[in-house]
Protein backbone atom coordinates (compact mmCIF):
# COMPACT_ATOMS: atom_id res chain seq x y z
CA UNK A 1 0.00 0.00 0.00
CA UNK A 2 1.24 3.25 -1.16
CA UNK A 3 0.24 6.17 1.21
CA UNK A 4 0.44 9.93 -0.35
CA UNK A 5 0.82 12.17 2.67
CA UNK A 6 -1.84 14.53 3.27
CA UNK A 7 -0.57 17.82 4.34
CA UNK A 8 -3.31 19.79 2.62
CA UNK A 9 -0.83 21.01 -0.34
CA UNK A 10 -0.27 19.41 -3.74
CA UNK A 11 -2.61 18.00 -6.46
CA UNK A 12 -3.45 14.46 -5.11
CA UNK A 13 -6.16 14.15 -7.29
CA UNK A 14 -4.14 13.64 -10.31
CA UNK A 15 -1.66 11.46 -8.46
CA UNK A 16 -4.48 9.28 -7.06
CA UNK A 17 -6.17 8.88 -10.52
CA UNK A 18 -2.78 8.21 -12.00
CA UNK A 19 -1.72 5.60 -9.75
CA UNK A 20 -5.57 3.78 -9.81
CA UNK A 21 -5.29 3.60 -13.74
CA UNK A 22 -2.18 1.84 -13.01
CA UNK A 23 -3.99 -0.03 -10.18
CA UNK A 24 -1.98 0.54 -7.57
CA UNK A 25 -3.15 0.24 -4.54
CA UNK A 26 -2.86 3.71 -2.70
CA UNK A 27 -5.31 5.83 -0.37
CA UNK A 28 -4.23 9.55 0.86
CA UNK A 29 -4.07 10.02 4.01
CA UNK A 30 -2.67 12.03 7.08
CA UNK A 31 -3.25 9.13 10.09
CA UNK A 32 -0.17 8.16 12.01
CA UNK A 33 -1.58 4.53 11.81
CA UNK A 34 -2.02 4.17 7.58
CA UNK A 35 1.57 6.01 7.04
CA UNK A 36 3.25 3.43 9.85
CA UNK A 37 1.64 0.64 7.72
CA UNK A 38 2.50 2.03 4.56
CA UNK A 39 5.07 0.53 2.57
CA UNK A 40 5.77 3.30 0.41
CA UNK A 41 4.76 7.02 0.65
CA UNK A 42 4.66 9.45 -1.61
CA UNK A 43 5.06 13.18 -0.32
CA UNK A 44 4.15 15.99 -3.03
CA UNK A 45 3.17 19.56 -3.17
CA UNK A 46 3.16 22.53 -5.30
CA UNK A 47 3.45 26.24 -4.12
CA UNK A 48 5.51 28.07 -1.70
CA UNK A 49 8.32 26.10 0.25
CA UNK A 50 7.63 28.26 3.45
CA UNK A 51 4.13 27.41 3.07
CA UNK A 52 5.07 23.64 2.15
CA UNK A 53 6.94 23.09 5.40
CA UNK A 54 4.93 24.71 7.59
CA UNK A 55 1.67 22.55 6.96
CA UNK A 56 3.74 19.47 6.94
CA UNK A 57 5.14 20.39 10.16
CA UNK A 58 1.68 21.10 11.53
CA UNK A 59 0.49 18.06 10.86
CA UNK A 60 2.96 16.56 13.12
CA UNK A 61 4.06 13.86 11.00
CA UNK A 62 8.03 14.49 10.28
CA UNK A 63 8.91 12.33 13.05
CA UNK A 64 7.02 9.61 11.87
CA UNK A 65 8.34 10.52 8.11
CA UNK A 66 11.73 10.55 9.15
CA UNK A 67 11.41 6.82 10.64
CA UNK A 68 9.70 5.50 7.50
CA UNK A 69 12.46 7.18 5.25
CA UNK A 70 15.45 7.10 7.35
CA UNK A 71 15.78 4.40 9.87
CA UNK A 72 12.92 1.54 8.34
CA UNK A 73 14.67 2.71 4.57
CA UNK A 74 11.15 2.39 3.07
CA UNK A 75 11.04 3.97 -0.39
CA UNK A 76 9.73 7.60 -0.10
CA UNK A 77 9.02 9.30 -3.45
CA UNK A 78 8.91 13.08 -3.10
CA UNK A 79 7.49 15.12 -6.38
CA UNK A 80 7.80 18.69 -7.34
CA UNK A 81 7.78 20.65 -3.85
CA UNK A 82 7.35 17.50 -2.00
CA UNK A 83 11.35 17.03 -3.70
CA UNK A 84 12.60 20.53 -2.70
CA UNK A 85 11.57 19.76 1.02
CA UNK A 86 13.17 16.73 1.14
CA UNK A 87 16.46 18.91 0.45
CA UNK A 88 18.35 21.51 3.00
CA UNK A 89 16.36 24.69 2.08
CA UNK A 90 14.84 27.06 -0.57
CA UNK A 91 16.19 30.68 -2.37
CA UNK A 92 12.28 30.60 -1.44
CA UNK A 93 12.14 30.82 2.04
CA UNK A 94 13.94 31.39 5.47
CA UNK A 95 12.25 27.90 6.89
CA UNK A 96 14.88 25.25 6.82
CA UNK A 97 14.06 22.01 4.79
CA UNK A 98 13.77 18.28 5.72
CA UNK A 99 17.53 18.11 4.95
CA UNK A 100 17.55 14.50 4.09
CA UNK A 101 19.26 15.01 0.96
CA UNK A 102 22.40 16.88 0.29
CA UNK A 103 21.52 19.83 -1.71
CA UNK A 104 19.61 22.87 -1.56
CA UNK A 105 16.81 24.60 -3.95
CA UNK A 106 17.73 27.30 -5.90
CA UNK A 107 15.57 29.87 -8.47
CA UNK A 108 15.65 30.10 -11.82
CA UNK A 109 18.24 33.13 -12.25
CA UNK A 110 19.60 33.15 -16.24
CA UNK A 111 19.08 36.54 -17.47
CA UNK A 112 16.29 36.18 -20.35
CA UNK A 113 15.01 32.34 -19.16
CA UNK A 114 11.15 32.31 -18.76
CA UNK A 115 10.19 31.26 -15.43
CA UNK A 116 8.16 29.34 -14.44
CA UNK A 117 10.11 26.44 -16.00
CA UNK A 118 7.18 25.15 -17.68
CA UNK A 119 5.97 22.10 -20.46
CA UNK A 120 7.63 18.98 -21.23
CA UNK A 121 10.89 18.65 -21.30
CA UNK A 122 13.50 15.61 -22.24
CA UNK A 123 15.41 14.08 -18.82
CA UNK A 124 18.56 12.29 -19.02
CA UNK A 125 18.63 9.62 -16.77
CA UNK A 126 22.21 8.18 -15.66
CA UNK A 127 22.54 4.52 -15.48
CA UNK A 128 21.27 2.59 -12.91
CA UNK A 129 18.63 4.88 -12.01
CA UNK A 130 15.20 2.87 -11.19
CA UNK A 131 12.64 5.03 -11.41
CA UNK A 132 13.32 5.70 -15.21
CA UNK A 133 13.18 3.24 -18.32
CA UNK A 134 16.71 1.79 -18.82
CA UNK A 135 16.24 1.22 -22.63
CA UNK A 136 13.61 3.80 -23.73
CA UNK A 137 12.22 3.95 -27.88
CA UNK A 138 12.27 7.57 -27.88
CA UNK A 139 13.80 10.02 -24.76
CA UNK A 140 11.67 9.87 -21.85
CA UNK A 141 9.62 13.63 -21.60
CA UNK A 142 8.13 14.65 -18.69
CA UNK A 143 6.15 17.55 -17.66
CA UNK A 144 7.71 20.34 -15.70
CA UNK A 145 5.89 23.24 -13.72
CA UNK A 146 8.28 25.15 -11.08
CA UNK A 147 10.23 28.48 -10.53
CA UNK A 148 12.58 27.02 -8.45
CA UNK A 149 15.44 24.27 -8.63
CA UNK A 150 17.39 21.58 -6.68
CA UNK A 151 21.08 21.80 -7.51
CA UNK A 152 23.43 18.98 -5.73
CA UNK A 153 27.68 18.85 -5.74
CA UNK A 154 27.04 15.65 -4.63
CA UNK A 155 26.85 13.79 -8.14
CA UNK A 156 25.88 10.46 -7.02
CA UNK A 157 22.42 11.38 -6.14
CA UNK A 158 21.86 12.41 -9.17
CA UNK A 159 18.88 9.96 -10.79
CA UNK A 160 18.41 12.00 -14.19
CA UNK A 161 19.42 15.69 -14.82
CA UNK A 162 17.71 18.18 -17.23
CA UNK A 163 18.28 21.26 -19.08
CA UNK A 164 16.79 24.23 -18.85
CA UNK A 165 19.45 27.52 -18.91
CA UNK A 166 21.67 25.20 -17.32
CA UNK A 167 21.68 21.52 -16.16
CA UNK A 168 19.36 20.60 -12.45
CA UNK A 169 18.43 18.09 -10.71
CA UNK A 170 14.96 16.43 -12.56
CA UNK A 171 15.65 13.78 -10.63
CA UNK A 172 17.46 12.32 -7.02
CA UNK A 173 17.80 9.00 -6.21
CA UNK A 174 19.51 8.11 -2.18
CA UNK A 175 19.14 4.48 -1.38
CA UNK A 176 15.20 4.78 -0.65
CA UNK A 177 15.00 8.27 -0.96
CA UNK A 178 13.51 9.71 -4.77
CA UNK A 179 12.72 12.88 -5.80
CA UNK A 180 11.21 14.10 -9.27
CA UNK A 181 10.93 17.84 -10.05
CA UNK A 182 8.48 16.68 -12.96
CA UNK A 183 4.77 15.84 -12.18
CA UNK A 184 4.35 12.21 -13.25
CA UNK A 185 1.35 12.11 -12.60
CA UNK A 186 0.35 14.59 -15.30
CA UNK A 187 3.07 12.86 -17.44
CA UNK A 188 0.73 10.68 -19.91
CA UNK A 189 2.30 7.87 -20.74
CA UNK A 190 6.18 8.23 -19.58
CA UNK A 191 4.70 9.29 -15.95
CA UNK A 192 2.55 6.36 -15.57
CA UNK A 193 5.34 3.75 -16.09
CA UNK A 194 7.58 6.08 -13.92
CA UNK A 195 4.97 5.14 -11.40
CA UNK A 196 4.90 1.91 -11.52
CA UNK A 197 8.32 1.35 -11.28
CA UNK A 198 7.90 3.08 -7.90
CA UNK A 199 5.18 0.65 -7.02
CA UNK A 200 7.32 -1.82 -8.09
CA UNK A 201 10.51 -1.07 -6.07
CA UNK B 1 19.82 26.13 -23.93
CA UNK B 2 16.92 24.43 -23.37
CA UNK B 3 15.59 21.11 -24.43
CA UNK B 4 11.68 22.22 -23.49
CA UNK B 5 9.28 21.28 -26.22
CA UNK B 6 6.80 24.12 -27.08
CA UNK B 7 3.28 22.61 -26.36
CA UNK B 8 0.89 22.59 -28.54
CA UNK B 9 -2.64 23.34 -26.62
CA UNK B 10 -6.58 22.62 -27.31
CA UNK B 11 -8.50 24.96 -25.93
CA UNK B 12 -12.15 23.87 -25.47
CA UNK B 13 -14.86 26.13 -24.19
CA UNK B 14 -17.80 24.83 -21.50
CA UNK B 15 -21.32 26.23 -21.93
CA UNK B 16 -24.19 24.42 -20.19
CA UNK B 17 -22.13 20.82 -19.48
CA UNK B 18 -21.50 20.63 -23.68
CA UNK B 19 -18.75 21.74 -25.33
CA UNK B 20 -18.90 24.64 -27.82
CA UNK B 21 -16.96 26.28 -30.53
CA UNK B 22 -17.91 30.13 -30.97
CA UNK B 23 -16.84 32.72 -33.97
CA UNK B 24 -15.22 35.84 -32.27
CA UNK B 25 -16.93 34.97 -29.07
CA UNK B 26 -20.32 34.50 -30.19
CA UNK B 27 -22.73 31.79 -32.15
CA UNK B 28 -21.60 29.16 -29.78
CA UNK B 29 -21.88 25.63 -31.87
CA UNK B 30 -22.39 22.56 -29.74
CA UNK B 31 -19.08 20.13 -31.02
CA UNK B 32 -19.65 17.24 -28.12
CA UNK B 33 -19.70 16.17 -24.56
CA UNK B 34 -16.17 17.07 -22.92
CA UNK B 35 -16.04 13.68 -21.30
CA UNK B 36 -15.68 12.03 -24.47
CA UNK B 37 -13.86 14.78 -26.06
CA UNK B 38 -11.32 14.43 -23.10
CA UNK B 39 -10.92 10.71 -23.38
CA UNK B 40 -9.89 11.54 -27.01
CA UNK B 41 -7.17 13.93 -26.39
CA UNK B 42 -5.47 11.69 -23.48
CA UNK B 43 -5.62 8.89 -26.48
CA UNK B 44 -3.65 11.42 -28.77
CA UNK B 45 -1.12 12.07 -26.08
CA UNK B 46 -1.76 15.94 -25.68
CA UNK B 47 0.41 18.53 -24.15
CA UNK B 48 -1.97 20.28 -22.53
CA UNK B 49 -5.51 20.89 -22.03
CA UNK B 50 -7.12 24.37 -21.39
CA UNK B 51 -11.39 23.95 -20.37
CA UNK B 52 -12.72 27.44 -20.10
CA UNK B 53 -16.29 27.94 -19.20
CA UNK B 54 -17.42 30.88 -21.23
CA UNK B 55 -21.06 31.64 -19.20
CA UNK B 56 -19.94 31.30 -15.27
CA UNK B 57 -18.46 34.47 -15.28
CA UNK B 58 -21.29 36.47 -17.51
CA UNK B 59 -24.23 34.92 -15.04
CA UNK B 60 -22.15 35.09 -11.87
CA UNK B 61 -22.61 31.04 -11.39
CA UNK B 62 -20.12 28.76 -9.38
CA UNK B 63 -17.61 26.70 -11.36
CA UNK B 64 -19.34 23.65 -12.03
CA UNK B 65 -16.82 21.44 -9.22
CA UNK B 66 -18.23 17.83 -10.08
CA UNK B 67 -17.98 18.11 -14.20
CA UNK B 68 -14.47 19.44 -13.26
CA UNK B 69 -13.61 16.79 -11.20
CA UNK B 70 -14.72 14.54 -14.09
CA UNK B 71 -12.95 16.64 -16.44
CA UNK B 72 -9.48 16.21 -14.41
CA UNK B 73 -10.18 12.81 -13.38
CA UNK B 74 -9.70 11.43 -16.85
CA UNK B 75 -6.83 13.87 -17.89
CA UNK B 76 -3.31 12.49 -17.84
CA UNK B 77 -1.77 15.23 -18.81
CA UNK B 78 -1.78 19.28 -17.45
CA UNK B 79 -5.41 20.75 -17.27
CA UNK B 80 -6.02 24.16 -17.03
CA UNK B 81 -9.70 25.57 -15.99
CA UNK B 82 -11.21 28.99 -15.88
CA UNK B 83 -14.49 30.36 -15.84
CA UNK B 84 -16.31 31.78 -12.95
CA UNK B 85 -13.52 31.90 -10.41
CA UNK B 86 -14.10 35.23 -7.56
CA UNK B 87 -12.77 33.65 -4.27
CA UNK B 88 -9.72 31.91 -2.82
CA UNK B 89 -11.97 29.06 -1.87
CA UNK B 90 -13.57 28.34 -5.18
CA UNK B 91 -9.81 28.16 -6.09
CA UNK B 92 -8.99 25.42 -3.50
CA UNK B 93 -11.84 23.53 -4.31
CA UNK B 94 -10.82 23.24 -8.22
CA UNK B 95 -7.23 22.35 -7.49
CA UNK B 96 -8.60 19.55 -4.87
CA UNK B 97 -10.32 18.18 -8.35
CA UNK B 98 -7.15 17.77 -10.02
CA UNK B 99 -6.55 20.71 -11.75
CA UNK B 100 -3.17 22.41 -12.08
CA UNK B 101 -4.13 25.46 -13.21
CA UNK B 102 -6.67 28.53 -12.95
CA UNK B 103 -7.28 31.00 -15.59
CA UNK B 104 -8.01 34.24 -14.06
CA UNK B 105 -9.94 36.62 -16.86
CA UNK B 106 -12.87 38.75 -16.04
CA UNK B 107 -11.97 38.67 -11.84
CA UNK B 108 -7.98 39.82 -12.75
CA UNK B 109 -9.89 42.23 -14.21
CA UNK B 110 -11.96 43.71 -11.20
CA UNK B 111 -10.00 42.43 -8.74
CA UNK B 112 -6.00 41.85 -8.91
CA UNK B 113 -5.62 40.92 -5.36
CA UNK B 114 -7.01 38.13 -6.39
CA UNK B 115 -4.35 37.07 -9.09
CA UNK B 116 -1.85 37.83 -6.00
CA UNK B 117 -3.72 35.95 -3.10
CA UNK B 118 -4.13 33.06 -5.16
CA UNK B 119 -0.17 32.82 -6.14
CA UNK B 120 0.98 33.43 -2.47
CA UNK B 121 -1.02 29.97 -1.90
CA UNK B 122 -0.76 28.02 -4.88
CA UNK B 123 2.27 29.34 -6.25
CA UNK B 124 2.45 31.43 -9.71
CA UNK B 125 3.08 28.69 -11.82
CA UNK B 126 -0.58 27.40 -11.08
CA UNK B 127 -2.16 31.27 -11.77
CA UNK B 128 -2.29 31.97 -15.35
CA UNK B 129 -3.69 35.32 -16.57
CA UNK B 130 -5.64 35.13 -19.46
CA UNK B 131 -6.39 38.42 -21.61
CA UNK B 132 -8.95 38.69 -24.22
CA UNK B 133 -8.03 41.59 -26.98
CA UNK B 134 -10.42 43.77 -28.88
CA UNK B 135 -10.21 46.52 -31.09
CA UNK B 136 -12.04 49.37 -29.97
CA UNK B 137 -14.38 51.60 -32.86
CA UNK B 138 -11.27 53.75 -33.00
CA UNK B 139 -8.73 50.49 -34.17
CA UNK B 140 -7.19 50.40 -31.18
CA UNK B 141 -6.32 47.25 -29.29
CA UNK B 142 -8.52 46.87 -25.86
CA UNK B 143 -8.46 44.22 -23.19
CA UNK B 144 -12.16 42.77 -23.13
CA UNK B 145 -14.26 42.03 -20.31
CA UNK B 146 -15.90 38.37 -21.14
CA UNK B 147 -18.13 38.77 -17.73
CA UNK B 148 -19.62 41.82 -18.66
CA UNK B 149 -19.00 41.58 -22.71
CA UNK B 150 -17.49 44.33 -23.21
CA UNK B 151 -14.60 46.46 -23.51
CA UNK B 152 -12.48 48.19 -20.62
CA UNK B 153 -10.21 51.15 -21.28
CA UNK B 154 -6.87 48.68 -20.62
CA UNK B 155 -4.14 48.53 -22.85
CA UNK B 156 -3.01 44.57 -23.59
CA UNK B 157 -0.07 44.60 -22.71
CA UNK B 158 0.46 47.07 -19.71
CA UNK B 159 -2.42 44.88 -18.15
CA UNK B 160 -0.39 41.55 -18.61
CA UNK B 161 2.67 43.71 -17.49
CA UNK B 162 0.37 44.44 -14.27
CA UNK B 163 -1.03 40.93 -13.79
CA UNK B 164 2.31 39.18 -14.24
CA UNK B 165 3.75 41.86 -11.59
CA UNK B 166 0.32 40.89 -9.44
CA UNK B 167 1.72 37.04 -9.28
CA UNK B 168 0.55 35.18 -12.55
CA UNK B 169 2.87 32.62 -13.69
CA UNK B 170 1.44 32.19 -17.46
CA UNK B 171 -0.25 34.40 -20.08
CA UNK B 172 -3.03 33.01 -21.91
CA UNK B 173 -3.50 35.52 -24.56
CA UNK B 174 -6.55 35.79 -26.62
CA UNK B 175 -7.57 37.59 -29.75
CA UNK B 176 -11.55 38.05 -29.94
CA UNK B 177 -11.25 39.51 -33.22
CA UNK B 178 -9.60 36.61 -34.55
CA UNK B 179 -11.70 33.62 -32.86
CA UNK B 180 -12.87 30.83 -34.78
CA UNK B 181 -12.02 33.42 -37.67
CA UNK B 182 -8.82 31.10 -39.52
CA UNK B 183 -6.97 34.23 -40.37
CA UNK B 184 -3.77 33.14 -38.21
CA UNK B 185 -2.78 34.74 -35.03
CA UNK B 186 -2.22 38.27 -34.12
CA UNK B 187 1.70 38.35 -34.69
CA UNK B 188 2.38 41.61 -33.32
CA UNK B 189 0.21 41.41 -30.14
CA UNK B 190 1.82 37.92 -29.24
CA UNK B 191 5.03 39.77 -29.81
CA UNK B 192 4.62 42.47 -27.66
CA UNK B 193 3.15 40.82 -24.80
CA UNK B 194 5.84 38.22 -25.17
CA UNK B 195 8.89 40.56 -25.50
CA UNK B 196 6.91 42.76 -22.29
CA UNK B 197 7.01 39.72 -19.27
CA UNK B 198 9.44 36.97 -18.73
CA UNK B 199 6.70 34.34 -17.86
CA UNK B 200 5.50 31.98 -20.44
CA UNK B 201 3.25 33.11 -23.34
CA UNK B 202 0.16 30.72 -24.67
CA UNK B 203 -1.12 32.54 -27.92
CA UNK B 204 -4.62 31.74 -28.59
CA UNK B 205 -6.89 33.13 -31.34
CA UNK B 206 -7.06 32.45 -35.21
CA UNK B 207 -5.16 29.14 -35.98
CA UNK B 208 -6.01 27.61 -39.32
CA UNK B 209 -3.24 25.01 -39.42
CA UNK B 210 -0.42 23.81 -38.16
CA UNK B 211 1.87 26.76 -39.83
CA UNK B 212 0.11 29.34 -37.98
CA UNK B 213 1.31 27.18 -34.79
CA UNK B 214 5.05 27.79 -35.73
CA UNK B 215 4.43 31.05 -36.48
CA UNK B 216 3.07 31.73 -33.17
CA UNK B 217 6.07 29.91 -31.48
CA UNK B 218 8.23 31.73 -33.78
CA UNK B 219 6.95 35.13 -32.59
CA UNK B 220 7.93 34.44 -28.51
CA UNK B 221 4.66 32.37 -27.61
CA UNK B 222 5.79 29.32 -25.42
CA UNK B 223 2.98 27.13 -26.41
CA UNK B 224 -0.04 28.06 -29.60
CA UNK B 225 -3.09 27.15 -28.43
CA UNK B 226 -6.06 26.61 -30.65
CA UNK B 227 -9.88 25.95 -30.92
CA UNK B 228 -11.24 25.56 -33.81
CA UNK B 229 -8.54 23.39 -35.52
CA UNK B 230 -8.63 20.60 -32.57
CA UNK B 231 -12.75 20.25 -32.86
CA UNK B 232 -13.51 20.73 -36.84
CA UNK B 233 -12.38 19.01 -40.12
CA UNK B 234 -12.70 20.39 -43.60
CA UNK B 235 -14.49 23.61 -44.83
CA UNK B 236 -17.55 22.59 -43.34
CA UNK B 237 -16.76 22.63 -40.09
CA UNK B 238 -17.61 18.85 -39.58
CA UNK B 239 -17.07 18.08 -36.02
CA UNK B 240 -13.82 15.83 -35.83
CA UNK B 241 -11.76 15.88 -32.42
CA UNK B 242 -7.78 16.16 -33.42
CA UNK B 243 -4.34 16.90 -32.62
CA UNK B 244 -1.08 16.94 -34.62
CA UNK B 245 1.04 13.90 -33.59
CA UNK B 246 4.22 13.58 -32.00
CA UNK B 247 6.19 13.81 -35.31
CA UNK B 248 4.34 17.21 -36.51
CA UNK B 249 4.81 18.63 -33.53
CA UNK B 250 8.57 17.89 -33.41
CA UNK B 251 8.62 19.88 -36.44
CA UNK B 252 6.63 23.32 -34.60
CA UNK B 253 10.10 23.37 -32.47
CA UNK B 254 11.43 26.56 -33.19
Amino acid sequence: MIVIVDYGVGNVGSILNMLRVNRTRARLSADPAEIEAADKLILPGVGNFGHGMEKLAATGLIPLLERHALEQGKPLLGICLGMQMMTQGSEESPVPGLGWIKGATHKFSIPGLRVPHMGWNAVRPVAGARLFDPAPERPERFYFVHSYCVRTDDRSAMAAGCLYGQEFVASFEVGNLFGVQFHPEKSQGFGKALLKRFAAL
Amino acid sequence: MTTLFQRVIPCLLLQDRGLVKTRRFSRPKYVGDPINAIRIFNDKLVDELILLDIVASRTGADPDFELIARVAGECFMPLCYGGGIRTLDQARRIIACGVEKLSLNSAAIDDPDLVRALSRELGASSVVAAIDVKRDWRGRQRVYHPGRRRLTGLDPVEHCKALVDAGAGEIFLNSVDRDGQFCGYDTALIEKVAAAVNVPVIACGGAADPADLRTALQCGASAAAAGSIFVFYGPHRAVLINYPDYAVRELLQT
